[in-house]
C-alpha cells in the first residue's frame, strides 16, 4: 500500500538555513546539507529546500547546496524558490534535485509547466500554489506571497494538472506560520478536484494537524517546517503518531 | 570492474550517478557515457529513464549505434544490465505512452497506464510503497519482503512471461515492480532514491 509522506522543509538563504534545528549538536547549525542528512537519517520521506535568497547574485549558492546534499541523502529532494525558466530547472536537476517546484513563473506563464513537464517528465515538476482566502474562494498569490494574482486557486490547480504538473504543493497563506493547522477546506477542495497528488503546507503546529491534513485534507503528503526545526517533534515521532492514528507511513 | 550508466540525455540521472558512486566507493569504476565503444567494453550497464516511454525510446535511437550495442551487450554477450523506471519499461515489446511505440523487446510484454479506477487512485503513483517479493534474486540479497521503495510513475510493465516477475507492488492493482530474465534486471521503483534499502539493491547489482 502506498504510504503517506512526511516532508520536512528547510528555508535556505544565501546557502544557509534560516530556520534550523536548534537542539541537535550540530557542528554547523546553518549548514543545510547537514540538516538534510539528519532529516533523511531520521526517516524523512523526502526533503524540501525552499530557496529564499533575495538577490540574484547569490542564487548560485543553492546549486552548491543541492549538489552536496544529493551526494549524502538518498531520498527524493525537492527544490523550489526563484525557479523561473527551463534553464533554472535544468540546472537544479543536473545538480541532483529530483523535483523542482515552480511558483510565480507558473502563474505568469503556464507554458513553463507545459514545456518543463514535456522535457523532464511530470514526475519532477511540482507546482507550488500559495493561496489566500477571499470571501468564499481562494486566490493565488505570487512573489513569496506579496502579489495577489486574483486567480481562483481551485481553477488554477486544475489548469496546472492539465499543464503537466506531477504534484501540487498547496500552502495556505492564512495559516502559514500560525501553527493552528492546515486550511483543511482548501486542501480537500483542491485534492478532490485533481487526480494528481497534493502536498499540504502551511500552519502545522502539532502532530494532529498532520493527521487532519491527510485524513480530512485528503493530502498524499504533508510538509512542515517549524515543528521539526525547533525540535518540537522528530520525524520519527511524527511517523509513530500517524501510524497510531491508522495512517500508513514508511517505518 | 566497470559499471556504465548510459547517459542518453533522457531526464535527470544525477541521483543515479550519486548513488552508484556512493556504493562503489572507488572499488568499482562508475562511468557515465553515451559513447558506444565504451559501453561495448564495459562489464555492467545501468539503463535509467525518466519522462515518457516514447521520449526515452526516441532518445536511445537518436544516438547512432546505441540500441544495437545494447542488444549485443544483453542478448549475445549476456552481460548484466539494470533498467530503472522507464529503463525497465523499455524492455517491453511495446509501450502506449503518448503513442504506440516499439520497445527493446528483451522481455515480452507491454507498458500500459495504471488503471486509476475513475480517479480513486491518484496518478502518478508517487511515494513509498512496499514490494512483495515473489521470487528470490541476487539483486534482492538481504532485502526483506515488504521493504519500502520509492516510486514515481503512471505506467506499468505487464510482462507476458510471468516467470520474469521478481516483485509486485499494490496500487490500484498488483503491478510488476521488479523483473529478472537471465542477465537482465529491472526495477520500476528508484533504488537510487530508496534510502539504505535501495542502496543495498545497487550494491547487489554491482556485486553480481
Amino acid at each position: 500500500m502506498l504510504k503517506n509522506r512526511i516532508i520536512p522543509c528547510l528555508d535556505v538563504k544565501n546557502g544557509r538555513v534560516v530556520k534550523g534545528i536548534n537542539f541537535v549538536d550540530l557542528k554547523d547549525a546553518g549548514d543545510p546539507v547537514e540538516q538534510a542528512k539528519i532529516y533523511s537519517d531520521g526517516g524523512a520521506d523526502e526533503i524540501c529546500f525552499l530557496d529564499i535568497t533575495a538577490s540574484n547574485e547569490n542564487r548560485d549558492t543553492i546549486y552548491e547546496v543541492v549538489e552536496k546534499t544529493s551526494k549524502k541523502c538518498f531520498v527524493p529532494l525537492t527544490v523550489g524558490g526563484g525557479v523561473r525558466s527551463i534553464d533554472d530547472i535544468n540546472k537544479l536537476l543536473n545538480r541532483g534535485a529530483d523535483k523542482v517546484s515552480i511558483n510565480t513563473a507558473a502563474v505568469e506563464n503556464s507554458k513553463v509547466v507545459v514545456d518543463s513537464s514535456k522535457k523532464f517528465g511530470s514526475q519532477c515538476i511540482v507546482v507550488a500554489i500559495d493561496a489566500k482566502k477571499n470571501g468564499d474562494k481562494w486566490e493565488v498569490f505570487t512573489h513569496g506571497g506579496r502579489n495577489n494574482s486574483g486567480i481562483d486557486a481551485l481553477e488554477y490547480a486544475k489548469k496546472m494538472e492539465e499543464s503537466g504538473a506531477g504534484e501540487l504543493l498547496v500552502t495556505s497563506m492564512d495559516r502559514d506560520g500560525t501553527q493552528v493547522g492546515y486550511d483543511i477546506e482548501l486542501m480537500s477542495k483542491i485534492s478532490s478536484r485533481v487526480n494528481i497528488p497534493l502536498i499540504a503546507s502551511g500552519g502545522v503546529g502539532n502532530l494532529d494537524h498532520l493527521v487532519e491534513g491527510i485524513k480530512s485534507g485528503k493530502a498524499s503528503a504533508v510538509l512542515a517546517a517549524s515543528i521539526f526545526h525547533y525540535g518540537k517533534y522528530s520525524v520519527k515521532e511524527a511517523k509513530q503518531y500517524l501510524e497510531s492514528k491508522g495512517i500508513p507511513v514508511r517505518t | 570492474m566497470n559499471v556504465t550508466i548510459v547517459d542518453y540525455k533522457s531526464g535527470n540521472i544525477s541521483s543515479v550517478i550519486n548513488s552508484f558512486k556512493e556504493v562503489a566507493e572507488n572499488k568499482v569504476k562508475i562511468e557515465v557515457t553515451s559513447d558506444v565503444s565504451k559501453i561495448k567494453s564495459t562489464d555492467k550497464v545501468v539503463l535509467p529513464g525518466q519522462g515518457s516511454f516514447k521520449s526515452c525510446v526516441d532518445a536511445l535511437q537518436s544516438i547512432k549505434g546505441l540500441v544495437d550495442c545494447l542488444n549485443e551487450f544483453v542478448m549475445n554477450k549476456k552481460k548484466p544490465l539494470l533498467g530503472i523506471c522507464v529503463g525497465l519499461q523499455m524492455f517491453a515489446d511495446v509501450g502506449y505512452e503518448e503513442s504506440e511505440t516499439k520497445g527493446l523487446g528483451w522481455i515480452s510484454g507491454k507498458v500500459t497506464k495504471i488503471d486509476n479506477q475513475n480517479g480513486k487512485y491518484k496518478l502518478p503513483h508517487i511515494g513509498w510503497n512496499q514490494i512483495n517479493i515473489v521470487k528470490g534474486s541476487k539483486i534482492f540479497k538481504n532485502i526483506k519482503d515488504k521493504s519500502h521503495m520509492y516510486f514515481v510513475h503512471s505506467y506499468e510493465f505487464v510482462p507476458t512471461d510471468k516467470n520474469s516477475i521478481l516483485a509486485t507492488t499494490d496500487y490500484s492493482s498488483k503491478h510488476v515492480c521488479a523483473v529478472e530474465k537471465e542477465n537482465i534486471f529491472g526495477t520500476q521503483f528508484h533504488p537510487e532514491k530508496s534510502d539504505k534499502t535501495g542502496l543495498k539493491i545497487i550494491n547487489n547489482f554491482i556485486n553480481l
